[in-house]
């Protein structure tokens, strides 16, 4: 890697640990019995890794989601396809008496076949991604609903079930895929040259496209990783419950998805992403929700608080007034 | 009627208006001319009230005028329709013609039947035959336009103001559009029209402006400049020396790359020239006699409706930039903000961008030491590789295109305006860049709207008029006037 890297890296991370920091902190002062851990039968217990346990879902998504939009894309079907994929593991077990591995695999395999629909849509089709995938975030759950047959289904697969329920090293295994996730994606984005393709076409499609980038390639391979990872989160929502909620599963995950690539530090304009960022930012997130639901703030009212936070975090990476608060430094130090 | 005197604008460090006058009578037809850059459109923007000059007036009647927005200029008399349609498709044709200025009827309703009768003298005053009550996207883009200069015209329009309005338009709607501006110059309307078809400005203006990188050049009668004279005003331009380097072994040999009728609908309609190995070919002609458009075609940006494109002497067809790479073809465009860098990206990223694109999916280990050996070779000033190119000088950006393709040793290099906006000792650089791969045997396309430029790099010009080659001129016979006489001369 080159020189500046490190500095880079604190540059576009430094808001969001700071944030991060300061969601801890107060929680530490405020909120009883928050920082308390506690080992029980070699595993970690507590709050803190509730929010790991949590954000994790939201991590792996945001990792795929964050590829989206550096593509210059957004993907407003991840909650659907995670409803999808839920659903394909679950009927699997239930009616087919699948193995645990067939079924996500089955699930998996549809959450890609949604990602391949939503890159054609957006590549061959020229849909604008917000469109596109919209297409898919609505008729997503009526997929859902049709695979469950309206039904809550519910298995008896204690192998399936231990995906997101057992723990590994005394940690919640949803949070060892999450991390596994990230080291292979940071691995073949960073390590191969898909992540210059990535950035260039976001940045500018047509400069890329007359450099000889495979640029259709590019934006379809984005959205078929993004689909994956909503499947992923989909199959460990689903052996968390050990069931499969077509109306519920993955409800919102498409805002959570993309406000915490948002909070990490990414442009929705695209051209640029962080995969650490997207990682902070979900976990940030989860942070927060997690904070207010313990100051018994209702679950009603949670989402303004909540709104208000990360409005002051994407202000904090507001370019204007960035400089305007450099400016303002800079004068108070001077003449008065 | 209108004048302007001193106006200036900048855009950041960029001076897009330097202190440009512009005089325009009553019942005349005035032509604004000047190649890119030139800041006509700039212009246009400053009178309409779109920009605010940095300084110089602007004086309407005698009466000195400061427009904050195009409505207000509207509101003193002065009417734009600017290149882009800017038209509501769902709307019908009165809505469109009224819109914002709707008259008011009971409690502020909007009047529906005075706003048609209004739209409907507007159309009349046009001589135009057409059912007002009609959405606007059911009607051809030619009658669009007309429809975009009915509601220029329906306020009390002193002055109307059209930026390149025949762009879109064929020979019958052109004659349709100028009879209606010949109508409207006898009501007394000034009227500024912006164009690059010399016929058009010869058939129908009166007098005219020409703008030249942001400076005025000169005001004159139609009737009394000719062709050439106006060509030259419009492309003249300082100019630094190169050194021709000796020619590679077997210069004259074999065609690297030849199109042979190459067309495409509103781009080309019939190219024919040959790029041999070793050897700087010219592409000459105004903005719209297609020369880009060809570049692009030879480089399978765009793809040909007819003809042929040989490569190496084998028939290709290029689908897209990854073919023609693949063949040894490169090409830096003439937009290099908006089709060549991604200006977020470093430097080192755009330089490597091609050649990792080349390579396909791969480990992304860059060639030990190629991009400082590009960047020291073509003398690329930036404060460090790792610095996003969009903060580098124009120059720099260009020789960063450049430095993309050389570090695939390309044997045919296209360059569009690869010296357009660009200071005298950088252009002289990147010039000298070009002489030198030639020198080394690559095949070098040279589209350039300088003639000058042409006529001291290249063994050959071929020369576009009206979206065809017309003439190719070598050895003795290319000079500045005999290119400047192909580009000018009229329909036989």
């Amino acid at each position: 890697m080159t020189e500046g890297w490190g500095r880079e890296a604190l540059r576009t991370l430094g808001g969001p640990l700071a944030a991060l920091a300061v969601l801890v902190a107060f929680n530490a002062l405020f909120t009883p019995g928050f920082l308390e851990l506690e080992i029980r039968e070699g595993r970690l217990y507590g709050v803190p890794v509730d929010i790991l346990q949590q954000g994790s879902r939201i991590a792996i998504v945001a990792l795929g989601m964050s590829l989206v939009i550096a593509t210059a894309g957004v993907d407003l079907s991840v909650g659907a396809v995670a409803a999808i994929a839920g659903a394909v593991a679950a009927v699997a077990l239930r009616d087919g008496g699948h193995a645990p591995g067939t079924a996500v695999s089955m699930a998996l395999g549809a959450s890609l076949a949604c990602g391949l629909l939503n890159g054609a849509l957006v590549v061959c089709l020229r849909l604008q991604p917000i469109v596109a995938t919209l297409i898919l975030m609505v008729a997503g759950r009526g997929v859902a609903q049709l695979v469950t047959d309206g039904l809550i289904v519910t298995f008896d697969e204690p192998g399936f079930a231990g995906l997101a329920n057992a723990a590994f090293l005394g940690l919640p295994r949803p949070l060892w895929w999450m991390v596994g996730l990230f080291v292979a994606t940071a691995a073949i984005v960073r390590g191969s040259n898909l992540g210059l393709f990535i950035e260039a076409v976001g940045g500018n499609a047509a400069a890329s496209r007359l450099a000889g980038v495979p640029d259709r390639r590019v934006r379809v391979s984005a959205y078929l990783f993004c689909a994956g990872c909503a499947g992923l989160a989909g199959v460990l929502e689903c052996s968390y419950i050990q069931a499969a909620d077509a109306n519920n599963a993955g409800q919102l995950l498409e805002l959570d998805a993309i406000l915490a690539v948002v909070i990490g530090g990414t442009a929705l304009t695209g051209g640029r992403f962080s995969l650490p960022g997207a990682v902070l930012g979900a976990l940030i997130l989860q942070t927060l929700t997690t904070t207010l639901y313990m100051q018994d703030v209702s679950a009603d009212v949670a989402p303004a608080p909540k709104a208000l936070a990360v409005l002051a975090v994407c202000l904090l990476g507001s370019p204007p007034l960035r400089a305007r608060l450099r400016e303002l430094a800079r004068g108070g130090g001077a003449a008065r | 009627m209108l004048s302007a005197s001193g106006i200036s604008k900048s855009f950041g460090a960029v001076r897009a208006l330097d202190a440009v006058d512009l005089r325009l009578r009553a019942g005349e037809i005035h032509c604004l001319m000047g190649e890119n850059g030139a800041g006509k459109s700039t212009f246009i923007k400053c009178l309409s009230g779109v920009h605010r000059p940095d300084a110089g007036r602007f004086t309407l009647a005698g009466e000195e005028v400061r427009f904050r927005s195009p409505r207000e200029a509207e509101a003193a008399g002065v009417s734009t329709v600017f290149q882009e349609v800017s038209l509501i498709p769902h709307l019908t044709v009165a809505d469109n013609i009224g819109l914002g200025r709707e008259p008011r009827g009971f409690l502020g309703a909007i009047d529906g039947r005075a706003l048609r009768e209004r739209a409907r003298r507007a159309v009349a005053r046009l001589g135009l035959e057409l059912d007002v009550a009609r959405e606007l996207s059911d009607l051809p883009v030619a009658l669009r336009q007309l429809v975009a200069i009915a509601r220029a015209i329906d306020v009390e329009a002193r002055v109307l103001v059209l930026d390149e309005p025949t762009s879109s338009l064929d020979r019958e709607e052109t004659e349709r559009l100028f009879a209606i501006l010949r109508r409207l110059r006898e009501e007394g309307l000034a009227v500024l029209l912006i164009t690059h078809f010399l016929d058009q400005v010869f058939t129908l203006s009166d007098r005219i402006t020409v703008f030249r990188d942001g400076g005025f050049v000169g005001e004159y009668e139609t009737a009394a400049i000719g062709r050439e004279e106006l060509v030259r005003s419009m492309v003249g331009r300082e100019f630094a020396e190169v050194e021709r380097g000796p020619d590679a072994p077997g210069a004259s040999g074999t065609a690297r790359i030849e199109a042979r009728g190459l067309r495409r609908r509103h781009a080309v309609e019939n190219v024919d020239l040959t790029v041999r190995e070793g050897e700087c070919v010219g592409l000459a002609g105004l903005l719209g006699s297609g020369r880009s458009e060809t570049a692009r075609l030879l480089f399978g940006a765009d793809r040909a409706d007819g003809g042929e494109i040989r490569v190496d002497g084998a028939a290709r067809r290029l689908e897209a930039p990854r073919d023609a790479i693949a063949l040894g073809i490169a090409f830096t465009p003439e937009e290099r903000k908006a089709d060549g860098l991604v200006l977020d990206l470093s430097v080192r990223r755009n330089i490597e961008l091609a050649w990792q694109a080349r390579r396909g999916l791969a480990l992304s280990r860059g060639e030990a030491g190629v991009v400082e050996r590009l960047v020291r070779a073509l003398d690329i000033r930036t404060p460090s590789l790792d610095a996003p190119v969009g903060r580098l000088s124009g120059g720099n950006q260009q020789k960063v295109l450049i430095a993309r393709w050389l570090a695939l040793a390309p044997r045919v290099l296209i360059l569009d305006e690869p010296t357009r906006g660009i200071d005298v000792a950088a252009r002289a650089e990147i010039l000298r860049e070009i002489e030198a791969l030639r020198a080394a045997g690559t095949a070098v396309l040279l589209v350039s709207s300088e003639v000058e430029e042409l006529v001291r790099c290249c063994d050959r010009v071929v020369v576009l008029r009206d979206r065809r080659s017309v003439a190719e001129l070598s050895g003795a016979a290319l000079d500045e006037n005999r290119i400047l006489e192909a580009i000018a001369a009229g329909h036989d």
